[in-house]
């Protein structure tokens, strides 16, 4: 294993590490803050840029970029959305880091509003995370009550207010419009592009849209310089990287390394191997939006570049291992149930393809398919790519392009055997399937 | 087989029940007064969704009367309310079980068992998911990924959650809420943690 230090995950297994006086005291806490402020927002902008700092809730792109973009002459007031909606499957790391380092993210947010020119930061975050939101809101307080948010902050004169929207449940709401129409009391359902929320975002104004632990990093970054956080890594794909492993490994959990680090020692090394030692069949590994990546692809090095040099994307770094016993069908299926459930409504090929989808993938599973539904499937899913107002559609298609392409035969095998082909063990763990 | 039953689709619409007469508790005015100054004053609709969190708690679910007193609070037409309640998939729009069991069914809990949780509450409660049992106390729900897939299979109960629960052990935490009521709500790992460090 790659010696690596956690820099954003240092103390979570401390007892206190969410404390602002322990933030304070063993991570340097709000120092990043203090050191922004005596600076001008456009330097900010420039050392997160120099920085190459990626955002981190799946589309990869450069915050400094984004930033950038915020429309600067208006008379608008401007906006950051820290988006804390984590519904990825496979996903759970801006929940640790809400839980036990929430300080980070709210010096983040502080810095990201003075870099861009805001006064209101807003996080939204899903409305199952109840326990997390209310250790957020406790450290919130505690902030305003050290000066660290409110009026005047640190004697600078800017004024900065971090307010915790809670959502209601809808996955749909992590894609940064449809955050910005939930958070504005509407339903979570996407705007169409352009005007890019850097022009048009919350309330009609300019807005930044970023995920937990892009801000988590701005602190870091500002506090260190830019050359220490592109030095950590492989080329643009620099700085402290979460991993959340879950699935069939003997110690699930989020796991802090560098991108030089590769899918293999994340699975073996951080994660213990795999559960009961079974064999690796394929893991999914940017959540469940993102095509499956093979044995001969564990030495990838987990980064924005080579996981999708090898046919994937590293996503919200959301890796689900699979050992030999799952069925493929079942895992599309499993997903489009899931996809099915949270398509927004709003454009016809994904609301009604997700539906259709799920319904052709448990016929199949059921063991009632027939050698043309496999066309079918192939058909549909090809309609929804690329035919959707966002992102939902490709990544919904995705399971089912994906175990299609590379593990056809199964999906032959349950047409012509007319049943789940897996073997007995996997079936009695699933009394859904046993049923068939 | 019915292997989509169509109260999934998007396009699915019940009417609300309509409901008694309904307005918040100064408790909740209060909450809700202070909650809408997080936005700007020609923003209120954005206060829309913690409305109706402060009303379900108030009696359980959302009614009819009552998306008309959240319309009233927020400045907006009730259809405009009813159209964000049925959106979103935390609010209930008919009476549930004192505790709602949200079992995650999705792909990290299920390679995880999460099938056989929900087996064995099916079968511990007499109830198919979606269901309330006879007696009021339980509303099984299976809901997707909650963001803890390393703690696979996760339960959700009410805002409490469970963790790494083994279908074995189903029915005893259902007895537990039984017996002891939401004091059996211990199977978080912060809980689990507050408990080691009071001992220690
Ligand atoms: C369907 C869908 C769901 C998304 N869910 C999330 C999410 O839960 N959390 C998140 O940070 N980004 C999510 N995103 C990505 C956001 O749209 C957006 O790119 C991101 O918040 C930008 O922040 P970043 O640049 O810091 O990554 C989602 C995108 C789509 C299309
Ligand atoms: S692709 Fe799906 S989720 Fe996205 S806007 Fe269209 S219907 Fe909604
Ligand atoms: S799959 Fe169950 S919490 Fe993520």
């Amino acid at each position: 294993m790659t010696p690596y230090a956690p820099i954003l995950t240092s103390h979570v297994g401390e007892p206190n590490s969410y404390s602002l006086d322990f933030y304070v005291t063993h991570q340097q806490g709000y120092e990043g803050l203090r050191k922004a402020l005596t600076q001008e927002p456009g330097d900010i902008i420039d050392q997160v840029k120099t920085s190459g700092l990626r955002g981190r809730g799946g589309a990869g792109f450069p915050t400094g970029l984004k930033w950038q973009f915020v429309l600067k002459d208006t008379p608008n007031p401007k906006y950051i959305c820290c988006n804390a909606d984590e519904s990825e499957p496979g996903t759970f790391k801006d929940h640790v880091l809400m839980e036990r380092n929430p300080h980070l993210l709210i010096e983040g947010c502080a810095i990201a509003a003075f870099a861009i020119g805001a006064r209101v930061a807003y996080i939204y975050i899903r409305g199952e995370f109840y326990h997390v939101q209310q250790i957020l809101e406790a450290e919130i307080e505690k902030a305003y009550a050290a000066g660290f948010l409110g009026k005047n902050i640190l004697g600078s004169g800017f004024d900065c207010d971090v307010y915790v929207h809670r959502g209601a449940g809808a996955y749909e709401a992590g894609e940064e419009t449809a955050l910005i129409e939930s958070l504005e009391g509407k339903r979570a359902q996407p705007r169409i592009k352009p005007p890019f929320p850097a022009v048009a975002g919350l309330y009609q104004c300019p807005t930044a849209v970023n995920n937990v632990e892009t801000l988590c990093n701005v602190p870091l970054i500002v506090l260190n310089g830019p050359e220490w956080f592109s030095g950590m890594g492989p080329e643009k794909n620099g700085g402290p990287k979460l991993y959340c492993v879950s699935g069939h490994v003997k110690k699930p959990g989020v796991y802090e390394a560098s991108m030089h680090t590769t899918l293999r020692e994340l699975i073996y090394d951080h994660a213990g191997g795999m559960l009961d030692d079974r064999p690796f069949k394929a893991i999914i590994p940017g959540g469940s939006s993102v095509p499956l990546l093979l044995p001969e692809h564990l030495d990838t090095p987990a980064s924005f570049d080579d996981i999708q040099k090898a046919g994937s994307m590293l996503g919200s770094a959301g890796l689900i291992v699979l050992n030999d016993s799952v069925c493929m069908v079942w895992l599309a299926m499993n997903l489009l149930h899931f996809y099915r459930h949270e398509s927004c409504g709003k454009c016809t090929p994904c609301r009604e393809g997700c539906d259709w989808l799920y319904k052709l993938l448990a016929r199949i599973e059921g063991g009632e398919g027939q050698p043309k539904d496999l066309d079918l499937l192939f058909g549909v899913s090809s309609n929804i790519v690329g035919k959707t107002l966002c992102a939902f559609g490709d990544a919904a298609a995705t399971p089912v392009l994906s175990t299609m392409t590379l593990f056809r035969a199964e999906y032959e095998a349950h047409v012509r055997e007319g049943r789940c082909t897996l073997t007995a063990d996997w079936r009695a763990a699933h009394p859904v399937m046993a049923a068939h | 087989m019915d292997y989509a039953p169509a109260k999934f689709h998007k396009s699915a619409r019940e009417l609300a029940e309509p409901g008694g007469a309904f307005a918040y508790t100064p408790e909740h005015q209060a909450k809700f007064d202070a909650n809408v100054k997080c936005y700007p004053p020609d923003q209120r609709r954005s206060a829309i969704l913690f409305a109706l969190y402060l009303a379900q708690r108030q009696q359980g679910y959302v009614t009819a009367a009552a998306m008309r007193h959240v319309a009233e609070q927020i400045g907006c037409t009730p259809a405009e309310v009813e159209d964000v309640v049925s959106y979103y998939t935390m609010f209930f729009t008919k009476p549930v079980g004192t505790y709602v069991l949200n079992v995650c069914r999705t792909l990290s809990c299920a390679l995880r068992g999460a099938e056989r949780v929900t087996a064995a509450l099916s079968a511990e409660l007499g109830i198919t998911p979606g269901e309330t049992d006879p007696t009021g106390t339980f509303t099984l729900i299976e809901v997707e990924c909650l963001g803890a897939c390393d703690r696979a299979p996760v339960v959700m109960v009410n805002d409490d959650w469970h963790e790494c629960l083994a279908p074995e052990d189903v029915r005893r935490l259902v007895e537990d809420l039984r017996t002891r009521g939401p004091a059996a709500l211990t199977g978080c790992h912060l809980h689990k943690e507050k408990a080691a460090e009071a001992t220690s």
